[in-house]
């Protein structure tokens, strides 16, 4: 069984990137005119580029679409060249390969947004427990719970619209943007800059916290509900166990199941509306880059960063689904089915 | 009509969904009467005047008058949201009860593996491929709400279906087969009224999907320029850097309506969620 569970989330892996490659390619095919084309030509005729480089980013795109070539070969190239990571050059900012604007601006997103990922689980989940527990005092719920159900419910972006607006700009309590003072170099050696770094991302995790720990809270309340309904739940009562330990042992352990399950299906939400934040905060990370991507129709440094979030997504995912089965024996490594 | 009120009071929940949803198409249709909507688009009012007697909401920096901005551009969105909630809807409705209803365990097993294989790839990141790839087509509302239903079908469709593939095996449903019943009957007579309150519940989270995805794309700039959705006013908002010249009110006014919007629609999920599915009903 347990090999067979591996192999099925490995081959639902590759056929997660695989059909994502696909609609990249398939895509700009779709308008039957090449928008790639039309921008290479528009930025070489207004940008005055020099010949030579012009050359160079058409031998590049050529070899990665090759268009003179038949179409299943054109994708062949392309399906091989997206396994290899090589999504060419920036056609803005040209010497810099895509990989490489991603490795930079990536470093700056990744860090946090996986530390408001973690803060937002946890928290909404011992926030959504205590809600949820019967022995919670009841106006907890009436205070707390119609905040969390708008929060939970509006995108990410426009909390750190507020956010920049009261706590950056009316009560400076923050900076305005930026992942760190432009007067610094990013340097991740120095604890100085590392400060600083945690200085400028504490609204950007905000904005991620906000929204995504009154989600889980809410889910978590749900099933608290119900887990206590449980024969478990009554009997570990009646044979007098203590509080504590009835919260942390029979309820919580139990109900905190589906909320992993949760999280792995939310990740690529939380992901991609972070880029949509950053945005907003002038945050120069892959997010923003995205963003400028989509400006300037720098189609290679967009697709190249939409194949990378998708994979490091079905990644993620991956990892918690191989990780899910040791925290809940039930599941045994078995396929889910109806 | 007495016990649809008797009702709304056990469910607070789709009461205040729905009611937040009439006052926003009423704001949204009768605003029309008291404000020119021609005033919505730039340079038709003098620009960046905070709220006062003659522009109430005050203007932005573009010159649209901010009231009219909200009158028509809660249309807009709401629109939007309806056109990919209903296609999405519908597609869900169509694949949700192939796979569950009519088909073998074959096309079971295909259609819900590539519904698995979709709903994994981040549906914004679809969005933003097709969207930036036809961007030189005009995006006015009607083409937002169609390139934002491509990732509005996929949720409904899943749910429908384990909805279906419950619900096929009901005594009810077996008692209609062997009165003679065709599939086609059985669907129609049997199936679709009993998941009435779940469908609609369907829509109105698909909806609430095509709304958020339309959001997020208006925020990064892609959309129509011109249209004042709200989508657009947030991105005007942040091009503009409203906050960093003060200009309060052309910030909280969008974000009110997104959250309003956004609530009721969640608001309304919630409390067609306790009717669909009773045992979800709060204990007393």
């Amino acid at each position: 069984m347990r090999a067979n569970y591996v192999i099925r989330r490995v081959f639902f892996l590759i056929m997660v990137i695989w059909t994502a490659a696909t609609i990249n390619f398939i895509l700009p095919r779709l308008t039957g005119r090449d928008p790639i084309k039309e921008q290479l030509t528009q930025q070489i005729a207004s940008a005055g580029r020099k010949a030579e480089d012009a050359e160079q980013m058409w031998r590049k795109y050529n070899e990665l679409f090759g268009l003179d070539k038949p179409l299943w070969q054109q994708y062949v190239t392309y399906i091989s060249h997206v396994a290899r990571l090589d999504f060419g050059y920036s056609i803005n900012s040209y010497p810099r390969t895509v990989m490489d604007i991603i490795i930079s601006r990536g470093r700056l997103t990744l860090p946090f947004v996986s530390v408001a990922i973690i803060i937002a689980f946890v928290g909404g989940i011992l926030l959504g427990a205590l809600l949820g527990w019967n022995k919670s005092p009841k106006w907890l719920s009436t205070i707390v719970v119609p905040p969390l159900m708008v929060l939970s419910s509006v995108p990410q972006f426009l909390v750190a619209l507020v956010l920049i607006y009261f706590v950056a700009f009316r009560w400076k309590l923050f900076p305005l943007g930026d992942p760190y003072p432009k007067t610094m170099v990013e340097d991740w050696s120095s604890l100085k800059f590392i400060g600083q770094y945690a200085y400028h991302a504490v609204l950007p995790i905000l904005s991620i916290v906000l929204v995504e720990l009154s989600g889980w809270a809410l889910g978590m309340r749900a099933m608290m509900v119900t887990v206590e309904g449980e024969d478990y739940a009554v009997f570990a009562e009646a044979k007098g166990l203590k509080n504590g330990r009835i919260f942390y042992r029979y309820l919580m352990r139990n109900a905190l199941l589906p909320s992993l399950t949760g999280l792995a299906l939310r990740l690529g939400f939380i992901i991609t509306g972070a880029s949509v934040t950053e945005t907003f905060f002038n945050y120069a990370g892959i997010g923003s880059t995205l963003g400028a991507a989509i400006s300037n129709f720098d189609y290679f440094l967009l697709y190249g960063i939409v194949i990378i979030m998708v994979m490091s997504i079905a990644f993620a995912t991956f990892i918690m689904d191989m990780i899910y089965p040791l925290l809940d024996p039930r599941i045994a490594y078995r396929g889910q089915r109806g | 009509m007495k016990g649809f009120f008797s009702y709304i009071k056990r469910n607070p929940a789709l009461g205040a969904g729905l009611g937040i949803l009439i006052f926003l198409i009423l704001f949204t249709s009768l605003g029309r009467l008291i404000v020119d909507p021609e005033h919505a688009y730039p340079l038709s009012v003098k620009a960046n005047q905070p709220p006062s007697a003659e522009f109430p909401f005050g203007t932005d920096r573009q010159g649209r008058d901010l009231l009219a901005v909200m009158v028509v551009g809660t249309g807009m969105t709401l629109q939007i949201g309806a056109i990919a909630g209903a296609i999405g809807l519908g597609v869900g409705i169509v694949l949700g009860f192939v796979a569950g209803y009519y088909g073998g365990t074959f096309l079971d097993t295909i259609i819900t593996s590539f519904i698995d294989v979709y709903m994994s790839i981040p549906s914004f990141l679809i969005l933003i491929l097709i969207a930036s790839t036809f961007r030189n087509i005009t995006l006015g509302v009607t083409e937002m709400g169609l390139i934002v239903a491509i990732v509005s079908w996929a949720g409904p469709a899943r749910a429908i279906r384990a909805q279906v593939l419950s619900m096929r095996e009901r005594p009810f449903v077996m008692m209609a087969k062997l009165s003679g019943m065709g599939n086609i009957e059985i669907v129609m007579k049997e199936l679709v009224p009993n998941l009435l309150p779940f469908l609609v519940m369907s829509l109105s989270q698909a909806v609430y999907g095509g709304i958020m995805a339309s959001l997020g794309l208006e925020a990064l700039g892609i959309g129509s320029r011109r249209a004042p959705t709200m989508g657009m006013t947030l991105y005007y908002v942040n091009y503009y850097s409203a906050f960093m010249v003060g200009m309060w009110w052309w910030i909280i006014e969008p974000v009110a309506v997104i959250v309003l919007t956004l609530t009721s629609l969640v608001l309304t999920s919630f409390g067609l969620d306790e009717i669909a599915n009773p045992r979800a009903r709060r204990k007393a």
